[in-house]
């Protein structure tokens, strides 16, 4: 049982602590064999959670490389970790092998010099990385510098139940109106959650009319005047929402179950196949379909990043491999087990590879690569910092 | 007999647990008199002072009737019987001082706070504590204590007076004199009493009928 | 014999494993708060993260929801239990409700707290039973009852899995009073069954629950699952706020969650020193009234009150704990459906193999600490009987401390000390940490059952040349077979539903069904959150049931061995 491993694991003396070189991959293959990889991510949702015990499996198979799924319930939870561990001057052997990351949380473990690498673009699955279509060099404008390894490309779509919302809306401004006309229909979850924090980026770049100002630093920019907009469509959009915006939805996926509940009937979303992946797995009405804005909707990927006192990097460097195969960027976008978009260039995938991807029946919520469009860049991770605050002050401690 | 509406009354009472009878007893007892039930342990004493009080477990049965002053007391309360009971033990509340227990049991037809605290200093006079309303119950004696719980019973105006063994627990020379204070104060208030004991001394001074329960 | 002398010094390393851990981590919060963080790199000695967590603008509100939610908890938890008591002591309806919570209590707050939230939302079971029919709701009302800005389904929640606590702790209290008898002094001069209790009886027991009427407190006042799950977020409680921003990629937070951290010690003491004043002030209004002599017989009225509320709470509990049963084998299940549209077993399929790991951990975890706290009770308590080392009235006080000090104060203080004393995060760390909050719940359980002892058998084994240890493992403690396996499975349900202390000190890497459950919380996915509660729901109650059944099993020919009727 995995206990008795993980305890073994525990009581054991400290394993040799020495870091294979990323180009030397024969040598990281070598290595890797044996060791115990803790991968902390997100564990909210039980299909990524499938998918990772998966990986597991997989990387186990053929590498020898135990994955353990370290279940988070938010990612800045394994950041706060290794700095406890380095203000403890534990700088090997650390609880965290490798971490699902993005946006703030890379900038900051960047920024404090707590990752390991740079490793991604040595990886030998980099090649067939679609490096030219899809923003995997840059993480919310910050150069990622190989030091994080995409797994998947997200696209912000909105998820409505077409017994109540037959249509879809063009816009915030669409958005709103509907709201005004259906009151209580309507929520997004709470920022400071990352999704709820999304649909504040999204109103304003769908809002603003010159979207520039938000790929600089904030502070280079007039906030409040770059803002404005927003703000007055919140105003006029909280009281409107869902329990007149007293509450909020504490995650994305809890929206799901409101619209399940039917106490609402739109919700936003960051993966275009969660609503089929949802429908089948009984947590969706099947009348659930999905949308984007007319002017486009932002998309970011997800990455995994290494920690600087991990003892496991090679195993590490092992999975974040596996995860840009083929096989596993087609299983991650199969709808019935993730709905997550590839970070590789398929079309220039060799021809059985390629059909793994063909074969994939996107499911009957999802868009297809068409309808979903160029998704919107990223602004800069400080607006989603100033914002998210400013929106706290605003809405989130409302008496 | 005489004067049957007044007095505690039990009119032809069984007690039993399933076949088994454990006590039938006939008795009046008129206002003054003492009633004195005598038997060894498990003779099924505490079974008829729970038929009185009003406590009587399920698993036993009772047949007859219980009348005070011409009143069935049949499915009461034991607050609604106004039996008063003195324990083996005082009872004394013991996070309450002295005056406090007494004031417990005053009846609450004495109104203010002033009238409230003067019959209460009046009974300690009566017991001869004069003085010891703010004491702690557990600074007192036995003897001390048996008294607090005999003025705290009658300050709530009883109709009648159980006694379980009250004077069991105190020592021979004390016994007699408070056992002499209770039946003159029951026999003074006009109250039935009936008084549980194994001790033949007990009987003797109390002077009334003598029931023999649990005797072959 | 060095084992025997040995056994003098258990009650100080007893205390040792309780105090050292909260008062170590306790600096470790102390510094960060005053701005020492070298880990971040900061190192400035000021006041200005006390100064920041001023300006936080949802700050007045948040200490104002803890405080009330808090206190309006107690309160409520105390009057329902002391009006059952008081009302149904004694009686055969009293023993049903005994029993009938007395499993209850072993269920973890986490999973409580979703049954009932799933039961009492708008679009929650009980309104689905009488939609649309009686309602007229087609669609479920936007109300908001769940995380409502007062905090009353905080409440709610609270007093529905404080209430069994606190019954089964006056319980034992009872045992040591002579309330029946109380009781019937009262009733003889004529006051009524409630009055009578209330005036007599509960005094008596109120002393000795006190301690556990304050864990109550300061944990109604700090809990964070609950509150996550049920309270409200515009803002949070204060101790969510802490767990919030110590997990703030922006590390500077971390101060600011530091100085709130000590802003919540202060509001515990605060809310503590409003209770004692409430006792007193409570008192001395009892005495005035209680002189007058009133016999309060009306008072009898609240038994009906007292008995829905007990019931309400006993059929919430299980009723929630079968709703999470039911959304695990859920398919599509929507408003206002009352049932599912399919039974499926896909859930378990999904999620079943996956809960063996965290399931083996949780075990292991618990069984270690509650075997460490069990050893060090029994160290205590015979040191205690051979050698007279008692644990004084500061030393009972010690070991409440760590229930009386919030979590969210001195955890994650613990968790940055831990590892500078170079203690690797893992199985360990998480178990010693378990044993600080697991062993005062053993030792209590333990103490009274252990010194009610009858010491003559001891003699007697004596004199018949039996050795001091031989006595205890012979005799003694065969005879304790009944308390020391309740003993063990209180601490195991202790260990069960510990969430903060195996998340931080585990550093994520030690995953029990508690934190998987409240990872998945946040997804809330009810199908999964249903089998990790109900898994997580067992292995909490399956030690009670083995403590029941065992010493029956190995007692069924000793008639003197039964206390059970």
């Amino acid at each position: 049982m995995k206990f008795i491993a993980f305890a073994a694991a525990t009581l054991t003396a400290t394993t040799a602590f020495a870091q294979t070189d990323p180009a030397d991959w024969d040598a990281v293959v070598a290595a890797a064999d044996g060791q115990t990889v803790y991968w902390n991510a997100w564990g909210g949702s039980t299909t990524t959670n499938d998918f990772i015990a998966w990986v597991g499996e997989r990387v186990a198979e053929d590498y020898g490389v135990t994955l353990e799924h370290v279940k988070l319930s938010d990612t800045a939870d394994a950041v706060s970790r290794v700095l406890a561990e380095r203000s403890a001057g534990q700088d090997s052997d650390g609880a965290i092998d490798m971490i699902w990351i993005n946006g703030a949380n890379f900038a900051a473990m960047k920024d404090a010099e707590l990752l390991f690498g740079p490793f991604a673009e040595q990886l030998p699955n980099w090649s067939i990385v679609d490096v030219e279509g899809k923003s995997v060099q840059t993480d919310f404008t910050v150069p990622t510098e190989g030091l994080e390894s995409p797994w998947a490309m997200a696209q912000v779509v909105f998820i409505h139940d077409t017994a109540d919302l037959p249509e879809p809306l063009a816009d915030m401004e669409a958005i709103a109106e509907w709201a005004a006309a259906n009151p209580g229909r309507f929520t997004f979850p709470q920022p400071p959650d990352f999704l709820g924090s999304t649909f504040l980026k999204q109103a304003l770049l769908d809002l603003t009319d010159d979207a520039t100002p938000l790929y600089a630093p904030v502070e280079e920019a007039d906030y409040e005047a770059v803002t404005a907009p927003l703000w007055s469509f919140l105003e006029e959009l909280t009281p409107n929402l869902w329990r007149q915006g007293r509450a909020y939805p504490q995650t994305g996926p809890r929206q799901l179950q409101l619209i399940a509940d039917n106490e609402v009937d739109l919700a936003i979303s960051f993966s275009p196949g969660e609503a089929s992946t949802a429908i089948a797995n009984f947590e969706l009405p099947d009348t659930a379909r999905t949308f984007v804005l007319e002017n486009g909707t932002i998309g970011n990927a997800s990455f995994v990043a290494i920690p600087y006192n991990s003892s496991s990097t090679e195993g590490a460097m092992i999975v974040a491999n596996f995860l840009l195969s083929a096989e596993a960027q087609a299983r991650a976008l199969d709808p019935e087990v993730l709905g997550y978009g590839t970070v590789l260039d398929v079309a220039a995938l060799p021809e059985a590879e390629r059909a793994l991807f063909d074969n994939i029946d996107l499911g009957i919520a999802t868009l297809t690569p068409e309808e979903l469009g160029t998704a919107l860049a990223e602004p800069h991770p400080s607006w989603m910092t100033r914002i998210e605050a400013d929106w706290i002050e605003r809405y989130g401690v409302a008496e | 007999m005489m004067d049957k509406a007044r007095g505690l009354t039990l009119d032809h009472l069984t007690l039993s647990k399933g076949t088994e009878t454990l006590l039938s007893v006939d008795a009046h007892v008129a206002p003054g008199d003492v009633l004195s039930v005598m038997g060894p342990s498990g003779s099924g004493k505490s079974t008829l002072l729970s038929a009185l009080i009003g406590t009587l477990a399920p698993a036993f049965a009772m047949q007859g009737r219980i009348l005070l002053d011409g009143e069935d007391l049949a499915g009461k309360p034991p607050e609604a019987r106004r039996i008063g009971l003195l324990f083996q033990d005082a009872m004394l509340f013991p996070h309450l001082s002295v005056g406090e227990n007494l004031a417990f049991g005053l009846s609450p037809d004495v109104r203010g706070r002033v009238a409230r605290r003067q019959v209460v200093e009046e009974g300690l006079i009566e017991i001869g504590l004069e003085g010891f309303a703010p004491r702690d119950p557990a600074t007192l004696s036995g003897g001390q204590r048996a008294r607090v719980a005999l003025m705290r019973t009658l300050l709530a105006r009883p109709r009648a007076l159980l006694l379980d063994e009250p004077f069991s627990r105190l020592d021979t020379d004390r016994r007699a004199s408070i056992r002499s204070l209770v039946l003159e104060r029951a026999r003074k208030e006009r109250l039935p009493v009936i008084l549980v004991t194994h001790d033949e001394a007990d009987a003797q001074a109390a002077g009334g009928r003598v029931v023999r329960i649990g005797q072959e | 014999m060095s084992a025997r002398r040995g056994l003098r010094f258990v009650p100080a390393l007893t205390l040792l494993a309780l105090v050292g851990p909260v008062a170590a981590g306790l600096i470790g919060t102390l510094l960060p708060a005053f701005g020492y963080l070298p880990a971040a790199g900061l190192t400035d000695w000021g006041l200005a993260a006390f100064a920041e967590l001023g300006a936080w603008p949802g700050l007045p509100a948040s200490v104002r929801l803890s405080l009330t939610t808090g206190l309006i908890a107690t309160a409520l938890s105390l009057a329902i239990v002391t009006l059952a008591l008081a009302g149904w002591q004694g009686t055969p309806a009293f023993r049903w409700i005994e029993r009938s919570l007395s499993p209850l209590l072993s269920v973890p707050h986490a999973a409580a707290a979703f049954g009932i939230a799933f039961l009492i939302a708008p679009s929650g079971w009980v309104v689905r039973l009488f939609s649309p029919w009686a309602t007229g709701w087609e669609r479920p009302p936007d109300l908001l009852i769940l995380q409502d800005p007062a905090g009353i389904s905080l409440i709610v929640g609270l007093v529905a899995k404080e209430v069994p606590f606190l019954l089964l702790m006056s319980l034992a209290a009872l045992g040591q009073t002579e309330a029946s008898r109380s009781l019937l002094a009262a009733r003889t001069l004529g006051y009524g069954r409630v009055a009578g209790w209330l005036v007599t009886v509960f005094p008596q027991v109120y002393r000795q629950i006190r301690l556990p009427v304050f864990v109550v407190l300061v944990f109604s006042m700090s809990v964070v699952d609950v509150a996550i799950i049920l309270g409200p977020n515009t803002p949070n409680t204060l101790s969510v706020q802490i767990v919030r921003w110590m997990g703030d990629p922006d590390l500077a937070l971390r101060l600011r969650a530091a100085a709130a951290a000590m802003l919540q010690l202060a509001l515990v003491f605060g809310g503590l020193l409003a209770w004692r004043i409430g006792e007193w002030a409570f008192a001395r209004i009892a005495r005035r009234i209680l002189v007058r002599g009133r016999r309060g017989c009306m008072l009898d009225r609240t038994r009906g009150l007292s008995a829905g509320a007990i019931l309400l709470i006993a059929v919430a509990l299980f009723a929630g704990i079968a709703g999470l049963a039911l959304w695990s084998f859920a398919g599509f299940w929507s408003y206002p459906n009352a049932l599912p549209d399919m039974l499926i077993l896909r859930s378990w399929m999904r999620h079943g193999p996956e809960l063996l790991g965290p399931l083996g951990s949780t075990a292991l975890i618990a069984g270690l600490a509650a075997g460490i706290a069990l050893v060090l009770t029994i160290g205590c308590l015979e040191a205690e009987h051979r050698h007279g080392v008692r644990m004084r009235r500061a030393g009972a006080f010690l070991l409440y401390l760590p229930l009386l000090i919030p979590q969210t104060a001195f955890l994650p203080g613990l968790q940055t000390l831990m590892l500078s004393a170079g203690l690797q995060s893992g199985l360990w760390p998480v178990v010693l940490a378990h044993v600080v909050f697991v062993l005062p719940y053993v030792f209590l359980s333990l103490a009274d059952p252990f010194r009610a002892w009858d010491t003559r058998l001891d003699i007697a084994a004596r004199s018949m040349g039996t050795s001091a240890d031989g006595v205890l493992w012979r005799v003694r403690l065969p005879m304790l077979l009944a308390p020391l396996l309740t003993a063990l499975a209180v601490g195991l349900a202790v260990s069960v539903g510990q969430y903060l202390p195996t998340l931080l000190v585990g550093g994520g890497r030690v995953q029990t069904l508690t934190t998987e459950a409240v990872a998945l919380a946040s997804g809330g996915d009810r199908r999964a959150i249903g089998i990790y509660g109900l898994a997580q729901t067992l292995a909490a109650l399956l030690p009670f049931a083995a403590a029941v059944l065992v010493p029956r099993l190995v007692w069924r020919n000793r008639r003197g061995m039964r206390h059970d009727g």
